[in-house]
């Protein structure tokens, strides 16, 4: 292959701290990021804060990079604004730190910071500090991304320690998306479908809960472990007994078609865009109109499934109940080890 | 025992014995291998670990749903 | 015309269940005495408690659950050989999913891929044989587990290996049988089963008819059932109504997939390529004669238990004393008469046979159990 139509690469150079990096830094990450503070260029990011702060931070790892409905990057912005959003805390700065893998394609880095920038401007999130590793062919899959991010708390009282007996549980959208098309999308299953990540920015829909003054008991982004690991988390965290309605569950087809294929749960599956809401029964028609009726051209998230599904009461402290639509009842416990193919 | 589920066969692939199958969206290709008898686009089959096991009788499938909405409204009138 | 989602929905609807629930308990009511229902299939066991169907039955029906689980059956000692292969150096170790978490005597093979072997939790066997020509310079072992459901499975890619040449596959067999099983669990004089519901997948590929010897041996009712919640509601009625008549016979619910003969062709491949192995020991009922699958004579060259012979550890493995796995699949007690059931004994760490997956009769009790108590 000839040195021009040889694909650009990132180099370990690009992580050494001379002209290289200066010349990625410059060219692509302030030209994505542009904003004063990050190109102030000091050795830490000066900010003015005020009032209570919320303060995350995750690593996101994927595999593949890119999926049906985004790729690692809007995922490392979504992921870190969604949890501040999730304490009703307007995302302000963020860090984003990559760990990028020795021979990591140019062009692939571009689209991914490319997407980082776009999925900001749902927020109006910044970054305003960053650093770049490089590390050797082996020791990193691909590239590695670490957001962390601060944001003004605006309503205050949301825990999970703060949901009550007699609270209502409302599920923002259809479940399991995310981890149904990562799945879909991992080499050894060689499975097509239309199905697309639910990964979208959840702060302008949590902006406009607020601002309908809907007095929110808890929220959480249900990630890792589906919605079974939120619920879980509630019940315990506020001692409380939550009961799902499964006939309620928004699941789309193919999610569904792939559980059947091999024998998961769509609420055990990981979402990216996906909210749960414990609120009192009072306000849940009202929240559940605002999520349907928002506006998602701007930030991508799609709230028309979203549904009452469940109820919080006192009696089983610390557990999740299911009530399935043949009048029977069982536990929903956290899901357990890797998720892997069942056969029987 | 094993997890097997009813899919429609959509494309057939009869060079390399496989056919492709959808399960309420999600496609893939399964082997046929364990098939004798001739397999047709629309016909469901039961997929077991990317396998084709077999194909369901249909007019069978039909038969017992039917039979059960009879039911419902035999026991209607009691409850 | 039948639309696929009916296959699903009509086999879940709520109404229907509500009618066959009602149906079973006036049948139920016209038999003295308790029907003690042994669902041989982790799957049906899957249903059941998923499903919560033993909620909707009256009194005098319990269920219970059978050794039907393929991983869950597997002694230690397998798992170690699957272990000590993988740990040979330049060996790759192909299984179905399931299996990697299932703990041998000395940790699962998810800890022994942790430690840096390769270990590949596959979910089509065919794929084996693209990862057999990916690494010419590698012993590719394909860990064959399951019941008659994924035995054709195998034996289609023994045959490929063949056609094709592919000499650097081998295939460890723990391919297990259904009505050995049966044999060993009404073995006991103790034993409380009075009726099955039989493993239907395992009859759409040997037919309806491999469970005729045990209704005629034990006069017990088998309905051979699908897998759906009112597939196996409806299965309970037949079975039911069989007691209600005080009559023993073979039926099959799942007539639009299970045929008296079964599938032919797999019959015939697997025929081909493996046959029966003399004993095998089953994790919670001991050693069953004639209960599990080898490679025939003239595919030895492909034997992994052959290849590896030097490295395989040769003890046997008993689960703790205090595991009461044995009793438990035959019906004796319940998992929550045994004493380590949720104290020493949890799916994180299980320390029998019914705790190991979700298809065990104690790790079901544990994950879905107690909601009525």
């Amino acid at each position: 292959m000839t040195e021009s139509k040889r694909k650009k690469q990132i180099q370990l150079s690009h992580g050494g701290g001379g002209k290289e990096m200066n010349k990625l830094i410059k060219e692509l990450f302030f030209k994505a990021f542009d904003n004063p503070i990050l190109k102030s260029e000091e050795d830490a990011a000066r900010l003015e804060l005020k009032g209570p702060t919320a303060f995350t931070t995750d690593s996101f790892t994927v595999a593949p990079l890119f999926f049906a409905g985004g790729d690692i990057g809007k995922l490392a912005i979504a992921g870190t604004v969604n949890d501040l959003a999730m304490m009703a805390a307007r995302p302000e700065y963020l860090s984003c730190s990559f760990i990028i893998e020795e021979g990591f394609e140019l062009d692939k880095l571009k689209t991914i910071v490319h997407s980082m920038a776009s999925e900001m401007e749902k927020s109006g999130a910044k970054i305003v500090c960053g650093d770049t590793k490089v590390v050797p062919k082996g020791c990193a899959d691909g590239i590695f991304i670490n957001t962390s991010g601060v944001g003004e708390i605006l309503q205050d009282g949301i825990s999970i320690k703060n949901i009550q007996a007699g609270d209502a549980i409302i599920v923002s959208r259809d479940i399991g998306r995310h981890g149904a098309a990562i799945l879909m999308a991992r080499e050894g299953l060689t499975l097509e479908s239309d199905l697309t990540s639910d990964c979208a920015t959840l702060w302008p829909i949590v902006d406009e809960l607020i601002n309908a003054q809907i007095p929110l008991h808890a929220m959480r982004d249900a990630t890792r472990g589906g919605i079974s690991a939120v619920l879980n988390e509630w019940a315990v965290g506020s001692d409380v007994e939550i009961t799902v309605d499964e006939a309620k569950l928004p699941v789309a087809d193919e999610v569904k078609g792939l559980c059947e294929l091999y024998g998961f749960e769509p609420l055990d599956l990981a979402n990216e865009g996906t909210f749960v809401i414990a609120l009192p029964q009072e306000y849940a028609n009202k929240a559940v109109e605002l999520i349907k009726l928002h506006q998602t051209a701007h930030s991508g998230f799609i709230g028309e499934q979203a549904a009452i599904i469940g109820t919080v009461a006192t009696e089983r402290a610390g557990k999740v109940i299911l009530k399935t639509p043949w009048g029977s009842s069982r536990y929903l416990d956290l899901p357990q080890g890797e998720l892997l193919p069942r056969i029987c | 025992m094993c997890l097997s589920i009813p899919s429609k066969i959509v494309e057939l692939h009869p060079e390399e014995t496989s056919i492709t199958v959808d399960t309420m969206g999600v496609k893939r290709k399964v082997s046929c291998h364990l098939i004798d008898e001739p397999l047709a686009l629309d016909d469901y089959v039961l997929i077991h670990i990317g396998f084709a096991m077999n194909k369901i009788d249909k007019a069978d499938a039909l038969e017992t749903l039917e039979l059960y909405k009879e039911i419902a409204q035999k026991m209607e009138p009691e409850s | 015309m039948l639309e696929l989602k009916q296959l699903y929905q009509g086999f879940r609807d709520p109404t229907t269940i509500a009618n066959l629930s009602k149906q079973i308990a006036q049948q139920a009511a016209k038999v003295d005495g308790d029907i003690r229902i042994m669902e041989v299939c982790g799957g049906h066991t899957h249903t059941i408690m998923k499903y919560g169907l033993n909620q909707l039955l009256p009194d005098n029906i319990d269920f219970i659950h059978g050794p039907g689980c393929p991983v869950c059956i597997m002694p230690k000692e397998r798992i170690d050989h699957a272990i000590a292969m993988a740990s040979q150096d330049n060996v790759i170790l192909v299984t179905l999913g399931d299996m990697i978490r299932v703990p041998g005597s000395k940790g699962t093979l998810a800890q022994c891929r942790a430690d840096g072997r390769d270990i590949r939790p596959i979910y089509d066997p065919l794929d084996t044989i693209k990862i057999a020509q990916d690494n010419p310079d590698k012993t590719v072992v394909f860990f064959a587990i399951g019941f008659e459901t994924s035995t054709p499975m195998t034996a289609v890619l023994i045959e490929q290996a063949e056609k094709l040449a592919i000499n650097n596959l081998y295939f460890h067999i723990n391919h297990v049988l259904v009505p050995p099983a049966i044999d060993a669990v009404m073995a006991d004089p103790k034993v409380k089963v009075n009726a099955f519901i039989g493993p239907s997948h395992v009859s759409v590929i040997q037919g309806s008819e491999i469970y005729r010897p045990a209704v005629d041996k034990y006069g017990t009712p088998v309905v051979v059932s699908g897998f759906e919640p009112v597939d196996v509601m409806e299965s309970i009625l037949r079975i039911t109504t069989q007691k209600a008549a005080n009559v023993a016979e073979l039926d099959n619910q799942y007539s639009r997939a299970v045929t008296p003969e079964g599938n032919l062709a797999a019959k015939a491949i697997i025929d081909k390529y493996l046959c029966i192995r003399p004993e095998f020991r089953w994790r919670g009922l001991g050693p069953i004669p004639n209960s599990a699958l080898m490679l025939r004579e003239a595919f030895s060259h492909r034997d992994a238990e052959l290849h590896f012979a030097s490295i395989l550890p040769t003890e046997e493995i008993e689960d703790h004393k205090a595991c009461q796995c044995g009793d438990i699949l035959r019906g004796l007690c319940k998992p929550k008469d045994c004493k380590v059931f949720g104290r020493g004994c949890s799916p994180e760490s299980p320390m029998g046979s019914c705790m190991v997956s979700s298809e065990g009769a104690c790790n079901a009790y544990y994950r879905y159990g107690g909601i009525n108590d």
